[in-house]
């Protein structure tokens, strides 16, 4: 993968360099910001506002239900002995085996959404500068059309240097 | 927050990680050696059966029980709070969340070792496990034992990624803040993690629903512990408050076993500038709620119980409040509700020694709390013939020391290896918030408002 990058000090100068990047025709997948720490503040964080993983979560609960009403029918079913008075399928011990499997189905779709949606765990080498952890903001171009005037832009932003891999 | 502050940040948090000094090791061999003290007395009632615990009929539940559904209790201090805390959008949240999700994980870790060590033979745990076999097995989902495996292991395995997930952020720091063996350790922890606007979107938006999902998760845990107890015709055992009171009691221990371990982080790891005062006030405020409603639910019991008059409910009611159980139950209420409620309560006596005097002695109060709901309802069931008093062995208090022993051990092990504050979401914390006016309003004509609106 071949990419130009900026290091910025501030978020301010990071959404300059953005904003100037799509101006000169920059395309908005091409241009990848890092950061240590999120920052909704600002415009350059909000393109991937848009998430399903709310509905994934859901539907992760809605098969952990399904899951525990399985398990509490079959195993009741299976060994059919009377305890306590209670009917062989008890529905009111039922329904807390059921919410515990519920909450733990979402718990784990949200998890497993959330480690394939950001390509977790990868030992891929992509842009990336240890500075990131000092505080600086990163913003690159992967795949640039016109390597000049990507480095014009991210420069015009305040900063003196930009990096390449 | 300019890039100064940040790498201050860095280096003040990271500090814990880099340098180790001796009362370090001293710390960890003690703890160790409580530790090992422990696992040899467990050995032993493996060895011996246990009749070398203190447990006789009619007390079949006694020590170990108490301290099952205390270290349960303990949890609740983390990931519920960090979650609610964090579903407000406290922003004082920040640097207690971890130091909260932390005793949680532990907590209920060593909590739920105390059933496995109560079945005398622990290799059989796995009968525990509800799931259909062709051992012949009978799992019974209509247990509430089989009620307390599901809610357990729901409640560590969302705790422990609730913890998990915002380490990884700042384990991607520490890739690049570390040198050597260390740096290829949390490069392999980092799993990758760039912090791409992306993976911060996806982070947060997961947090929000592990938020969520694990609030009714610890409520449930807790009444369901109830339920052990509630479920069974035992005299003060069988009632409808049992659920809340159990849920609240766990809060209000949690939050003082919370308190007293930020103390001790704030002054061993010099973390003064982080953990401030206001973060000890604030959550004084909501121990003292929680006094409050334990006050409540405790008046509550008593009363209805007290009023129904039934014999066998009495015969506990007067074991625990005039007969031999008298001074632990009023040691109780004096730990719980007298002392703590005037110190939290007056605004200058809640300082941080105020909030850690009241926090151990709720610590201490809520033990004894486990162990009279316990205890003396079984010593004094339904026949008299059958009523019984218990004397704890040196077996089971060597277990119960050393389940503390871990606790402090597993929580200082943590700390040299992550940073016991949030780093990036300390730092989002310095960022400058959005005013809360309309649009077009500035800031002024907002409080002009305000002033005039009714």
């Amino acid at each position: 993968m071949k990419a130009i990058y900026g290091l910025y000090p501030d978020p301010d100068s990071a959404q300059h360099a953005v904003d100037e990047l799509r101006k000169g025709g920059v395309p908005d997948r091409s241009i990848t910001v890092i950061s240590s720490q999120p920052y909704e503040e600002y415009q350059f964080s909000h393109r991937y506002k848009q998430t399903w993983l709310f509905w994934i979560a859901a539907g992760g609960g809605v098969a952990g239900l399904a899951a525990g009403l399985t398990l509490a029918y079959i195993t009741e079913t299976s060994w059919p002995l009377v305890t306590g008075g209670m009917p062989i399928v008890a529905w009111w011990p039922n329904i807390i085996i059921m919410f515990e499997l519920t909450m733990l189905g979402a718990i784990l779709a949200t998890v497993v959404s959330l480690f394939v949606t950001t390509g977790l765990p990868t030992k891929d080498s992509k842009v990336y500068d240890p500075e990131v952890s000092q505080g600086k903001i990163l913003v690159a171009v992967e795949e640039p059309a016109d390597d000049a005037l990507v480095e014009r832009t991210l420069k015009a932003s305040g900063i003196e240097e930009v990096k390449r891999v | 927050m300019t890039l100064q502050d940040e790498q201050k940040i860095n280096a003040d948090l990271l500090r814990p990680l880099r340098s180790t000094s001796v009362w370090f090791f001293l710390l960890v061999a003690f703890l160790g050696t409580i530790l090992l003290c422990g696992a040899g007395a467990w050995f032993y009632q493996m060895s011996n059966g246990l009749a070398v615990a203190g447990i006789r009929w009619p007390i079949f539940w006694a020590f170990y029980i108490t301290n099952f559904v205390f270290w349960i209790g303990i949890s609740h201090a983390g990931t519920l709070i960090s979650a609610i805390l964090r579903l407000v959008n406290a922003t004082w949240r920040r640097p207690v969340t971890r130091c909260a999700e932390v005793i949680t994980v532990f907590a209920l870790m060593i909590g739920a070792m105390f059933p496995i060590i109560h079945l005398g033979r622990p290799w059989l745990f796995f009968y525990l496990i509800p799931y259909p076999s062709e051992r012949h097995i009978w799992p019974n989902v209509r247990s509430p034992l089989s009620w307390d495996f599901f809610a357990i292991s729901t409640y560590l395995t969302g705790s422990t990624l609730f913890l998990i997930l915002p380490i990884i952020p700042d384990f991607a720091l520490m890739r690049d803040q570390m040198t050597g063996w260390r740096r290829r350790i949390y490069g392999v922890l980092a799993l990758g993690w760039q912090g791409t606007t992306k993976q911060w979107h996806r982070l947060e938006a997961a947090m929000q629903i592990m938020a969520i999902a694990i609030v009714p998760v610890a409520i449930s845990v807790h009444t369901i512990v109830s339920f052990d107890f509630s479920m069974s015709p035992v005299p003060m055992w069988h009632s409808t408050v049992f659920g809340p009171y159990f849920v609240v009691g766990a809060i209000f221990s949690g939050i003082a076993g919370l308190i007293i371990a930020m103390a001790v982080l704030r002054k061993t790891l010099h973390l003064e500038a982080y953990l401030h005062p206001l973060h000890f006030q604030n959550l004084g405020k909501l121990l003292l709620l929680m006094s409050l409603l334990w006050g409540y639910f405790t008046f509550a019991e008593r009363i209805t119980t007290w009023y129904g008059n039934q014999p066998a409910e009495m015969a506990v009611f007067w074991e625990t409040q005039t007969g031999s159980y008298a001074p632990l139950f009023w040691t109780m209420v004096f730990c719980n509700f007298l002392i703590p409620f005037p110190i939290l309560a007056i605004r200058k006596l809640r300082t941080i020694t105020g909030c850690v005097i009241a926090s151990s002695t709720i610590v201490v109060g809520m033990w004894l709390e486990r162990f009279l709901i316990i205890v003396p309802s079984l010593g004094t069931k339904n026949l008299p013939y059958s009523w019984s008093s218990y004397r704890p062995q040196p077996v089971e208090i060597m277990i119960t020391i050393a389940t503390f022993a871990a606790m402090v051990l597993l929580y200082t092990l943590f700390t040299k290896a992550v940073p016991i504050i949030s780093i990036w979401e300390l730092k989002v914390g310095g960022h400058v918030q959005p005013q809360l006016t309309a649009e077009g309003e500035t800031e002024e004509e907002h409080h002009a408002l305000w002033r005039t609106r009714p």
